[in-house]
């Protein structure tokens, strides 16, 4: 037996008793990053393959939505600061061994792109708007400018797409010192959730039937992919060294177990998985609103349930007997 | 690059947490945080039991993940040492940092916002003076110096002593060294 007792006060806040730095607005960061990189992924694509006419709503709809979820997640990141009026120090420096250095400069490119990849739709896909940008000069220029380069930027949209999905991944399993993020799956995983988020956008803006039976497909393809990979996370910590199999044990039985399969695994993943199929096969067409979005939610709680776990594994198992609320009694 | 490390010998310490006080008096740090600790690790079965106390700290460690992963770099290495500081000044408080560490060793400076740590008392180190904690230590059991020189009383304590460090495994290489 071996028992770790802190027998000094250690109360330092959202580090004692258990590491908690990261709360709910990283996984909305996340979560937006991953949903951003999946739509500027599909709507490249159809850039690139020439759909466009087959998939309206992806390729003239969608894509508006990429700036606006970075910039959505972008604000929560910000939120997450705590020394918010140095946020400007992120772009006087390049660290390569930083996978968030990697990431701000990434972001920096991810923005016009988005932005240059959704401006070219704005007057076939929300012609109020384009007519609005139209007004200005500058406007009409930006719009113009990014449809007549609209294969290059497509073709930088896909490649950054990809790197923005990686790079939510890798943020978090370059930490090597917590067990339960430190793993290589994190990375394809966040990617794939990405696409599946933008896909379950797609669902659930489209009117268009065969763009509709086409993203549930992928959607399916998307999900599935989903579970295996997050079947082999947990293989690859199951079977690691041994802070990895404690990290591991924490979602079969520890005190994320229901939240992992409850509230995460089932709603978020079996269920829109279950619900895409019948409408494949024809049936339960009222639930169609209800998979993407319950698809959507899974690609929330993955990053929540990961960012938690993360921070709650770890190579430290003192036991901090310090209770600041019978300190306060002493008072 | 100068290799500053601490060696504190288990045998000596009994957990009294004056270096504890030291630190939060001689950093002025506020209520509440704190930059070093001391663990009790009992080892063993009743009634036979082992009991060691460790004073811990930032392990200024020679591969620091913390500063490998600043973003802007905040974190860095104070002149050509191993000794790791935190500039507040290019600090944004993203707190990668914290989760870079594995002993936990950060913390996040109130009211203010910027990550704070060990600086292994470098403003005293620059005047030829010992960390706090080394020096209010009663029971003399903290050493401080330099362990590539040969002569230092800290490359002597780990030529002559069984040694350990902490988390090894993670393969950050600290520079806290527990006589055992």
């Amino acid at each position: 037996m071996l028992e770790e007792l802190l027998v000094t006060v250690r109360d330092n806040p959202k580090i004692d008793p258990s590491l908690g730095v990261w709360s709910w607005e990283i996984p909305v960061y996340l979560f937006m990053g991953g949903m951003t990189a999946g739509i500027m992924f599909f709507a490249s694509l159809m850039v690139l393959l020439a759909r466009e006419e087959e998939f309206p709503f992806v390729a003239r709809k969608l894509p508006i939505w990429a700036p606006i979820a970075l910039s959505v997640g972008m604000l929560f990141l910000f939120l997450d600061l705590s020394h918010k009026l140095y946020v400007w120090r992120f772009y006087t420096a390049f660290e390569p061994s930083s996978p968030m250095s990697w990431g701000s400069w990434i972001l920096l490119l991810v923005y016009p792109v988005s932005i240059l990849l959704a401006a070219c739709t704005l007057r076939q896909g929300y012609p109020w708007l384009g007519r609005l940008v139209d007004r200005f000069a500058i406007g009409t220029a930006v719009l113009d400018f990014s449809c007549k380069h609209r294969s290059a930027v497509a073709q930088w949209g896909l490649v950054l797409a990809v790197f923005l999905g990686f790079y939510t991944g890798i943020l978090l399993s370059a930490f090597s010192a917590r067990p339960f993020w430190n793993t290589g799956f994190l990375a394809p995983l966040f990617l794939v959730s990405g696409m599946s988020a933008a896909a379950a956008l797609v669902l659930l803006g489209t009117r268009n039937e065969h763009e509709r039976h086409t993203f549930t497909r992928i959607d399916i393809v998307l999900i599935t992919v989903k579970l295996a990979l997050i079947a082999l996370l947990l293989v690859n910590l199951a079977t690691g060294s041994g802070v990895q199999i404690e990290a591991s044990q924490m979602v079969f039985g520890g005190e994320f177990a229901i939240p992992f399969w409850v509230f995460f695994i089932i709603p978020g993943l079996m269920l829109p998985l279950i619900l895409e199929y019948w409408e494949l096969k024809g049936r339960r067409r009222a639930w169609m609103f209800i998979s993407p979005v319950l698809a959507l939610y899974g690609g929330y709680m993955l990053r929540h349930l990961t960012v938690d776990l993360g921070q709650t594994s770890s190579y430290l198992n003192y036991v901090n007997a310090f209770d600041p609320a019978l300190l306060d009694l002493l008072r | 690059m100068i290799r500053y490390g601490m060696v504190i010998d288990t045998q000596l310490c009994i957990g009294c947490g004056d270096c504890v006080v030291a630190c939060k008096t001689e950093n002025k740090l506020p209520a509440g945080l704190n930059r070093d600790w001391v663990v009790e690790a009992t080892r063993g079965r009743y009634p036979d039991l082992t009991t060691e106390f460790r004073s811990e700290r930032c392990n200024h460690c020679s591969h620091a993940t913390c500063v490998h992963t600043c973003p802007t770099g905040a974190s860095h290495l104070w002149k050509d040492t191993n000794i790791v500081l935190v500039d507040p000044g290019k600090c944004t408080g993203c707190k990668a940092c914290i989760a870079a560490c594995p002993y936990d060793a950060r913390l996040i400076m109130t009211p203010d916002g910027y990550i704070d740590k060990c600086t292994f008392c470098h403003h005293r180190v620059e005047k030829g003076l010992d960390p706090a904690c080394v020096s209010s230590c009663p029971t003399h059991c903290m050493h401080f110096g330099i362990l590539d020189e040969p002569n230092s009383a800290v490359s002597r304590l780990l030529a002559s002593r069984q040694q350990k460090v902490l988390l090894e495994e993670t393969g950050n290489q600290p520079n806290v060294y527990y006589l055992i």
